[in-house]
């Protein structure tokens, strides 16, 4: 249950998911949740959206796991959680005494397991799926299972299947071209698409000569990232029907704004969270300065603004 | 105890050697809550890059003034900005961070080299009036300029280093094996680079004395959410930034 907040301005229902903001988080980024509850309330963020989780405990990437670039940050954690069995035993039960809608990201190695996973997660308290389609299909050379249609469908018609709730995909940005996977997943029945992840990037240590890394390459995130994002939502925006959740090194209001403006009806702070644990829920107070300076009634009036002929 | 996020207010920065700096600030939130061993992350600049926080032990806090201190080299970008802070400057600090040291011994022998002196540094002021001795290792006696800072916390010091200019030749563990033979201590904490940490803890587990070490692990958030400090404990997973920094030697597998 969401108790309404911020005078309902912000309040936005994109595809029955409801939420007093359209302020989310980015799966990742923001643990489980509660590792935040010290710094904000997270009543007052629009969805968490928990870390990405495996039916099986993953222990993740060894060596080096992050290393900070040019206005960004590069990741190999490897989807290290603990897990289904204690994500549902565990940390589900504390999520449901706070009143925010859960979106629990996960991932798998063949569409098989993304579909247990789904079925598993099919229970109260767990208001959405995230699928995150950025995973290695081991079946077929480990190749990501977002970087071609085919197995992109596949996956989200096997969560589809096995799941009531809100789907949405996750898209990755190391495409040719993002629309036509966002086509696809739409056509396979997926309820929202929610872009960009990390763009795979990788550093090297000159005095060490070697990468960084541990796993060598890693996903970039942070501003580095945002006119990226920007304009694969632009781009998406145009193409789909379906609600769009924008994401891609928001640090502020303003940059929430542009992905709004671009088509967005919901946007996520990822990297920024290291920074200012707060920044959630600041950037929901900014964005409705941003509608009083300009007059807006509602979140929902700016949203694609930005998009030709509208 | 609740992690805060704070607007601290410099108080002023000491240089240490060429390279090494002490910056002092004004956080009562931190001062009086923060143990030793625990850390706080930095925000040296709002601007996106340099885009994360800065993790740094603290090195000592003095309840009554509301202020602690940080002690850093100056290597990248981030503490480049943060040398050049001056006093009545604003930074944003979260903490404190992290699990202590262990505070039960009675007679504790600090193991330390390069930086990770920094927190042994207050683990050190907190022992007061206990038999509290330090064994600092550096490459070359210019590096030792942490005597002056242990000289009134610590009863006795004692240095190695690499060229034979301060203390014993060698490194700490020329040194360590025949401090230990003397029985006076009942644990050791160990905090620097990994390579001196994993000798150490080899030689302090041989003559069976509990140890202490201090990890450091390049980390994003230092709250637990990002994971890119994680470990391996014994038999579980575990995270450097909030089931550490701290940990017993025998608690980590994989460091």
């Amino acid at each position: 249950m969401v108790r309404a907040l911020y005078d309902n301005r912000l309040a936005i229902n994109i595809g029955g998911l409801k939420m007093n903001t359209p302020v989310t988080t980015a799966s990742g980024t923001f643990g489980f949740g509660l590792e935040f509850q010290d710094f904000l309330d997270l009543e007052k963020v629009g969805a968490v959206t928990v870390k990405g989780t495996t039916l099986e405990p993953r222990s993740g990437n060894k060596g080096q796991r992050a290393v900070e670039t040019p206005a960004g940050m590069l990741n190999c954690v490897g989807l290290e959680n603990p897990g289904s069995d204690y994500f549902l035993q565990e940390t589900l039960p504390k999520l449901k005494k706070i009143a925010v809608p859960i979106i629990v990201n996960i991932a798998g190695n063949s569409p098989e397991e993304y579909g247990e996973l789904a079925k598993k997660l099919d229970v109260d308290g767990v208001d959405a799926i995230e699928i995150n389609i950025s995973c290695p299909n081991v079946k077929q050379g480990g190749l990501a299972f977002g970087t071609c249609p085919d197995s992109a469908v596949e996956v989200v018609k096997a969560v589809k299947a096995n799941t009531s709730k809100f789907v949405i995909t996750k898209l990755s940005p190391n495409v040719t071209d993002i629309v036509e996977i966002a086509l696809a997943v739409e056509k396979a029945g997926s309820d929202a698409v929610s872009l960009i992840n990390t763009v795979l990037g990788m550093k090297i240590d000159i005095a060490k000569q070697q990468p960084v890394l541990g796993n060598v390459m890693g996903g970039l995130s942070g501003p580095a990232i945002r006119p990226l994002a920007v304009r694969m939502v632009y781009q998406v925006a145009q193409a789909v029907h379906i609600p769009i959740i924008g994401m891609g090194g928001i640090m502020c209001a303003a940059d929430a704004i542009e992905f709004f403006l671009a088509g967005a009806s919901a946007i996520a702070v990822g990297t920024g969270n290291f920074s200012d644990p707060r920044l959630a829920e600041t950037i929901s107070k900014g964005i409705l300065e941003y509608m009083d300076a300009h007059g807006i009634q509602n979140i929902q009036e700016i949203i694609g603004k930005a998009l030709p002929n509208r | 105890m609740p992690k805060t996020i704070v607007e601290a207010k410099v108080i002023g920065q000491q240089i240490l050697s060429k390279d090494v700096k002490l910056i002092e600030v004004f956080a009562p939130e931190i001062a009086r809550t923060a143990k030793p061993g625990q850390f706080v992350n930095v925000q040296v600049s709002k601007q996106a890059a340099p885009l994360l926080r800065r993790p740094f032990g603290v090195a000592g806090v003095n309840y009554k003034s509301g202020t602690f201190t940080m002690i850093y080299r100056i290597m990248g970008e981030g503490t480049k900005i943060l040398a050049e802070l001056c006093s009545g400057d604003i930074i944003s600090i979260i903490g404190p961070l992290g699990h202590g040291f262990d505070l039960t011994a009675k007679h504790p022998l600090l193991v330390g080299g390069g930086l990770g002196l920094a927190p042994l540094l207050y683990l050190a002021q907190s022992f007061l009036k206990k038999n509290v001795e330090v064994l600092m290792g550096g490459r070359t006696s210019s590096e030792l300029f942490w005597q002056d800072l242990f000289n009134e916390e610590t009863l006795a010091m004692h240095m190695t280093t690499d060229d034979g200019s301060l203390g014993t030749k060698g490194t700490v563990n020329a040194l360590l094996p025949q401090l230990l033979e003397t029985g006076k201590y009942d644990c050791v904490y160990v905090c620097g680079p990994v390579p001196m940490m994993k000798a150490v803890v080899k030689v302090v587990e041989k003559a069976g004395l509990p140890c202490q070490i201090s990890l450091e692990k390049y980390m994003a958030c230092g709250f637990g959410a990002c994971l890119s400090c994680a470990c391996g404990g014994v038999g579980k997973r575990l995270k450097v930034c909030t089931d550490g920094p701290v940990f017993w030697s025998t608690e980590v597998e994989e460091w």
